[in-house]
């Protein structure tokens, strides 16, 4: 599995190399974007009810001309976490709906939330995108195992993009990110009030005229606190434990009542 | 989640199975899951809450020497291997996306089967008592096909001789069933013994309480282990609140007519059932669905 994340992300940085070699232009951009949040982890209760997380960043080495005509575009996407999702498809069988085909993309974010200086689908090429995969009709969702010949890939991936979207998993802010001086902006992005547990990456994206250039990324650690969360992780870190506690708990509970409430 | 909700869910139950003498997991199960609870949750936490009834009826029992314990140590030993292989079958279904269904065709079956049987049964009394005949308990035969099994064994507190085959058998299915749905499956226990395995009646339901009790701790164990599937402060209240109401409900029972009850206990059972079948046969909001692989809630 590693090994295979791994090689997503060489093909990630190399995809990008790929696609300049296309447009015939073996230059070295010097644009670099840099970033920064005022914290790398967050905190978060029981009664979060989701919150504005903002990114500071700026463009160094730009061209004043191509600035002044509005070509650099700027794409920060919130990525949650990351596992293995399966998307099941039910259909109807003598009267009873059950679960038929399924498929399941490999490590996939849990929560995704874009942010960018326009929509992205009009800051480059589809092709781009998918290369780079930002935006979240242009996330890589491989499937894994058997997909036949692959016809139904799109049914699956739209069902996928269009749940996490109305669970408020996914969201997209196109003017998100602003200018607040000629190379520097500021980019809001959505924690959800779901917003799973665990390292969130903060992905920046440099676009110079409709070509992706430069790319930064920020830890972002989102632990959830309380009583709620403490239970939750003993029951995922220390299962056994918890499980005996249980049975404990329910035969203590079942003693004191046959003893408070003996007839005799 | 509301609090007071579960805690109205958990003493309505509870009064029911004080009032009926049943483990109320039957009916703990699918009602949160019609609260929305994950099915793998409830059954995991409904076998949990199971627990806490079974001990204090198994005590009551225990001090009143109606509890076979090397009979219900057989029964266990079957449970116990009946509820590894539930363990198994219930991962099985849940990686292949079938677990939600078979849970909720099973219960269908299940509370369709006994409340039709005890609509039926309640039925007849109620017509018996209108036209004033006596109450004729059926008196089961001597013996039957399963005491010609070898590998016999004497319990003495039963004062029976009978093979273990059927007794291991039966712990078997219960625990299957057990881990599969989170029910103790005394309701279903009781009668088989009582009739397939003619074992007297006084100690009957002491004893299937005492595997029970071993039973659904030992699932509840596996579940948290496998599936950390348990939620202790959803089980806690529905504990708590269960045994309260059985107190109550107990108390009930004994003033009222059971004829009445037991028939709309059975119209219950039933509306739970169809329920659940209903859900089953309408068109779902939408018929995709995610699962994440690392968590499930």
């Amino acid at each position: 599995m590693r090994a295979i994340a791994a090689l997503l992300l060489v093909c990630s940085l190399a995809m990008p190399a790929a696609a300049q070699v296309l447009e015939d232009k073996p230059v070295e951009f010097p644009e670099r974007l840099e970033i920064g949040i005022s914290t790398d982890e967050i905190a978060i209760t029981s009664d979060f009810r989701g919150a504005d997380l903002t990114i500071f960043g700026a463009i160094e080495g730009y061209d004043p001309a191509l600035l002044a005509q509005g070509k650099y575009d700027i794409v920060v996407a919130l990525e949650g976490p990351k596992d293995n999702n399966t998307v099941r498809v039910k259909e109807r069988i003598f009267g009873i709906w059950v679960n038929r085909r399924s498929m399941t993309f490999e490590l996939v974010p849990e929560s995704y939330s874009l942010s960018s200086t326009r929509d992205v689908e009009t800051i480059a090429e589809p092709a781009m995108l998918n290369g780079v995969g930002v935006g979240i009709q242009h996330i890589r969702l491989s499937p894994i195992g058997y997909v036949g010949d692959g016809s139904n890939m799109t049914e699956f991936r739209d069902a996928f993009r269009r749940l996490k979207e109305s669970g408020g998993f996914y969201q997209r802010d196109p003017g998100g990110v602003q200018f607040i001086s000629a190379s520097l902006f500021k980019a809001t992005v959505r924690l959800p009030a779901n917003v799973p547990n665990g390292t969130h990456v903060v992905r920046a994206h440099l676009f110079r005229d409709g070509v992706f250039i430069s790319e930064k990324a920020l830890p972002l650690r989102v632990m959830k606190t309380g009583i709620e969360q403490m239970i939750s992780n003993a029951a995922y870190n220390n299962a056994l434990p918890y499980g005996i506690f249980s049975v404990t708990l329910a035969l203590m509970t079942g003693w004191l009542a046959s003893v408070v409430f003996r007839k005799d | 989640m509301n609090i007071f909700i579960i805690l109205g869910m958990g003493a309505a139950v509870g009064f029911l199975s004080g009032m009926f003498g049943v483990g109320g997991g039957f009916l703990i199960t699918p009602l949160l899951i019609f609260y929305n609870i994950p099915p793998v949750v409830a059954v995991a936490t409904g076998a949990n809450q199971v627990v806490a009834s079974s001990v204090s009826g198994a005590l009551s029992h225990f001090r009143r020497g109606t509890l076979d314990v090397k009979l219900g140590t057989v029964l266990l030993f079957g449970g116990l291997a009946g509820a590894t292989v539930g363990i198994w079958i219930f991962a099985l279904l849940r990686s292949v996306g079938q677990l939600d269904l078979v849970i909720s065709l099973l219960y269908v079956v299940l509370l369709g089967t006994v409340g039709t049987l005890m609509l039926l049964e309640s039925i007849r009394a109620l017509r018996r008592s209108a036209n004033n005949q006596p109450v004729s308990l059926r008196r089961p035969g001597q013996h039957n096909w399963v005491h010609r099994l070898p590998l016999k064994m004497r319990f003495k507190k039963s004062k029976i001789y009978l093979s273990i085959i059927p007794v291991v058998g039966l712990g078997f299915c219960i625990g299957i069933l057990t881990s599969v749905m989170g029910v103790g499956g005394g309701f279903i226990m009781v009668p088989a013994m009582i009739y397939l395995l003619r074992i007297p009646t006084n100690v009957v339901v002491g004893t299937s309480l005492f595997q029970i009790i071993f039973v659904t701790a030992y699932t509840t164990i596996v579940q948290a282990t496998a599936n950390h599937a348990v939620d202790i402060v959803l089980a806690f209240i529905l504990m708590v609140a269960g045994v309260i109401g059985a107190q109550y409900g107990v108390r009930v029972g004994q003033k009222l007519r059971g004829e009445q009850l037991r028939a709309l206990l059975a119209l219950l059972v039933l509306a739970v059932g169809a329920r659940l079948a209903v859900d089953l046969v309408v068109t779902p909001a939408d018929v995709y669905s995610i699962v994440s692989e690392g968590v499930y809630r």
